[in-house]
């Protein structure tokens, strides 16, 4: 027999109970279109993640403060200070694959402008530290390494601070503001970033010389972190441990002995959520997967069901001239239509939930090409694999007791 | 030689029950040429259906040979044989066995659907043609729930003539009709017999097999009686058999000499 008209027979004998016929398709819609869902939007999170990590730059280094132990008992990293504006002028000596680094010190509290006022983080640094953070001045001017010796009290700000503390829409360039009582002149604007892997609001920043920051409000001699730029993405690496070296080296710390700080790459970070995002992908393809499953014994359980019901069909086909081997097709190409039907349906409901979620997320919208095929694939599978025994036991009636089945 | 549309040579056909062996034709011979209208007849446990199982093709005999259009099939292999349901007989059944849901058409369609030397468009002339001749051509979209008992009888016979078959095969077709409409049935098998179709009527209801040419009657796996209705009533028949203590069954020689 041909196979066009065996599709024929096949969709035929569907089309006869198409009640049936989508239930049976909807545990394969359901399965698919979850797995689909569920690896599109772990790929949207990753991929989102990613954008962000390398619009903060990937040859960001981060050194920051290690957990120090006394005694046994961890004090956690906020104790430590030991890391200093020195170290900071050992490694730009020193670290030749390092193109610019600054210290950085944070503090917050309430920015006040006329009536208005906002919660924000001050972050203190020298004049590289916009650059380092891949920071834009939209108008306006960067302060100078002067400002960063007389602590000067000058602010560069980011878009949501302007929004807060200037809502009615006037220039803020030359407006002095206050951070907790001390008056800061607004020097410079910086162009939006938006939020980074965090969540966090990127532009809600006020950025000011790490002296002023120091000695006017935290009224500290140390540095919170050292936040520098390897010359390329390549030398990265090369850069972090020349960074590590100097360190040791002012620091004294023998080989072996525990470091004061940690020293991270932006590289580090982008694998380290890079595997996380990949685990759950993985994760959530797993339990979505289960529901394929269920879908497919769903098949077959019909399947099942119908060859039962249909023995006097069966019968009559093998008395009008159909073979064994026609009516085992006539079964399989029944399940493989159901599963591919319900599998076509199922990838295009999983692609319409993940672009609705990544839409509601902000997150890009990825077709995961490769777990659409394999979706395919796996239907067409689980169309043969739970089709073939009920097939197999329907081609296997004998034609005369079948004939006249009661 | 070939207008012998079937030829049964000295058939037999033994089942295994458990240890014991059930004889349910033993020795069979007859011939049907082209253009006869052949009733068999013989009460349950004769072996009718186990003969009409071997005419239709469905099963091979034990030993003896059977002759479908000249054809012998009894080493032919499953395959072999749905080929020749296929192409050479048209089974009509007790029960019609149409598939539900499904129209008159499609039903008539359905056997040159798995023979596929016949296109789309052929397949669909010579299925209208086949419900024009038993008298359905306003009833083609109609689905089996929608069609009287008679009426799907005739859907069954279409199916049965859409392939051309050389032999129709009809297993108590009027078992499930009323006397009128089986009358109607009959009238209607002997109209496409006067067309030439050669028909093997299987029954046991003796006002039925007089409306064929020629009775066969079974007893015990034996032909007891093979004659042709003109000389004796099919009623007389039957109350022949009830009036036999001791027959004794027709068997040709050759039979005898093999077992």
């Amino acid at each position: 027999m041909n196979f066009s008209n065996l599709f024929k027979i096949a969709y035929k004998a569907l089309l006869r109970n198409k009640t049936r016929a989508f239930l049976t398709m909807l545990g394969i819609i359901i399965g698919i279109s979850s797995v689909i869902a569920m690896v599109s939007l772990g790929q949207s999170s990753s991929q989102s993640i990613n954008n962000q990590i390398s619009s903060m730059g990937t040859n960001l280094i981060m050194v920051m403060r290690a957990s120090q132990r006394q005694g046994g008992v961890n004090l956690g990293s906020s104790n430590v200070q030991t890391l200093t504006a020195k170290d900071v002028d050992a490694i730009r000596s020193q670290a030749k694959y390092v193109s610019a680094v600054s210290p950085l010190v944070n503090a917050s509290g309430q920015l006040v402008n006329g009536a208005n006022n906002w919660l924000g983080s001050v972050q203190g640094g020298n004049s590289e530290l916009i650059s380092i953070r891949k920071y834009k001045i939209a108008s306006g001017i960067n302060f100078t390494e002067l400002d960063v010796r007389n602590s000067a009290k000058v602010c560069i700000i980011g878009k949501t601070v302007v929004k807060n503390l200037f809502p009615g829409g006037e220039n803020p360039l030359g407006k002095t503001i206050r951070f907790n009582k001390i008056p800061f002149r607004v020097i410079g604007i910086l162009e939006g970033k938006g939020q980074n892997q965090m969540g966090q609001d990127m532009d809600d920043v006020l950025i000011v010389p790490y002296t002023t920051v120091q000695k006017r409000i935290l009224a500290i001699t140390y540095i919170h972190m050292i936040m520098a730029s390897a010359q390329s993405e390549e030398t990265a690496g090369l850069a972090t441990q020349e960074i590590e070296a100097v360190l040791h080296a002012v620091h004294k710390i023998k080989p072996g002995q525990a470091n004061e700080f940690d020293v991270r790459t932006q590289q580090e970070m982008l694998e380290m959520m890079n595997s996380v995002t990949g685990f759950l992908t993985v994760l959530l393809a797993a339990i979505a997967s289960i529901s394929l499953l269920v879908g497919g014994i769903g098949i077959m359980n019909i399947m099942y069901v119908t060859v039962t019901e249909r023995i006097k069909e069966i019968g009559l086909r093998m008395s009008i001239g159909a073979k064994n081997r026609d009516i085992l097709m006539q079964f399989l190409c029944e399940s493989i239509i159901l599963s591919l039907i319900g599998g076509v349906i199922g990838i295009l409901l999983g692609l319409l939930m993940s672009y609705a979620a990544s839409a509601g997320l902000k997150w890009p919208f990825i077709v995961s090409v490769p777990a659409v095929g394999i979706s395919f694939l796996v239907c067409a599978a689980t169309g043969i694999f739970f089709g073939w025994y009920p097939a197999k036991k329907a081609a296997s009636l004998d034609s005369i007791n079948a004939l006249r089945y009661e | 030689m070939m207008d012998e549309i079937i030829k049964a040579d000295c058939l037999r056909r033994t089942f295994q029950v458990g240890s014991e062996e059930v004889h349910a034709l033993k020795g069979i011979s007859f011939t049907i040429r082209a253009g006869e209208f052949v009733s068999i007849m013989g009460a349950s446990g004769s072996g009718k259906s186990t003969l009409l199982n071997i005419l239709g093709c469905l099963d091979r005999p034990t030993a003896g040979e059977y002759y479908i259009d000249g054809i012998a099939v009894s080493r032919r292999s499953k395959d072999e044989l749905s080929t020749l349901r296929n192409r050479k007989i048209g089974f009509i059944f007790q029960s019609y066995n149409l598939l539900p849901r499904t129209s008159a058409l499609e039903n008539v369609e359905l056997p040159l659907l798995y023979n596929h030397t016949v296109s789309a468009k052929e397949r669909r002339e010579r299925s209208v043609r086949a419900l024009e001749q038993v008298g359905l051509q306003d009833r083609m979209m109609h689905t089996p729930n929608q069609l009287s008992g008679g009426q799907q009888q005739r859907v069954a016979i279409a199916r049965a003539l859409v392939n051309d078959p050389v032999i129709l095969l009809a297993d108590e077709a009027t078992g499930n009709l009323d006397t009128r409409t089986s009358y109607e049935i009959m009238s209607l098998f002997q109209q496409l017999n006067s067309e030439g179709k050669t028909i093997a009527f299987v029954t046991h209801e003796p006002d039925i097999a007089v409306f064929t040419g020629r009775i066969i009657q079974l007893r015990d796996g034996h032909i007891i009686k093979d004659s042709p209705v003109a000389a004796q009533s099919a009623k007389d028949c039957i109350n022949d058999e009830l009036q036999m203590t001791n027959y004794e069954a027709v068997i040709p020689d050759s039979c005898i000499r093999n077992s």
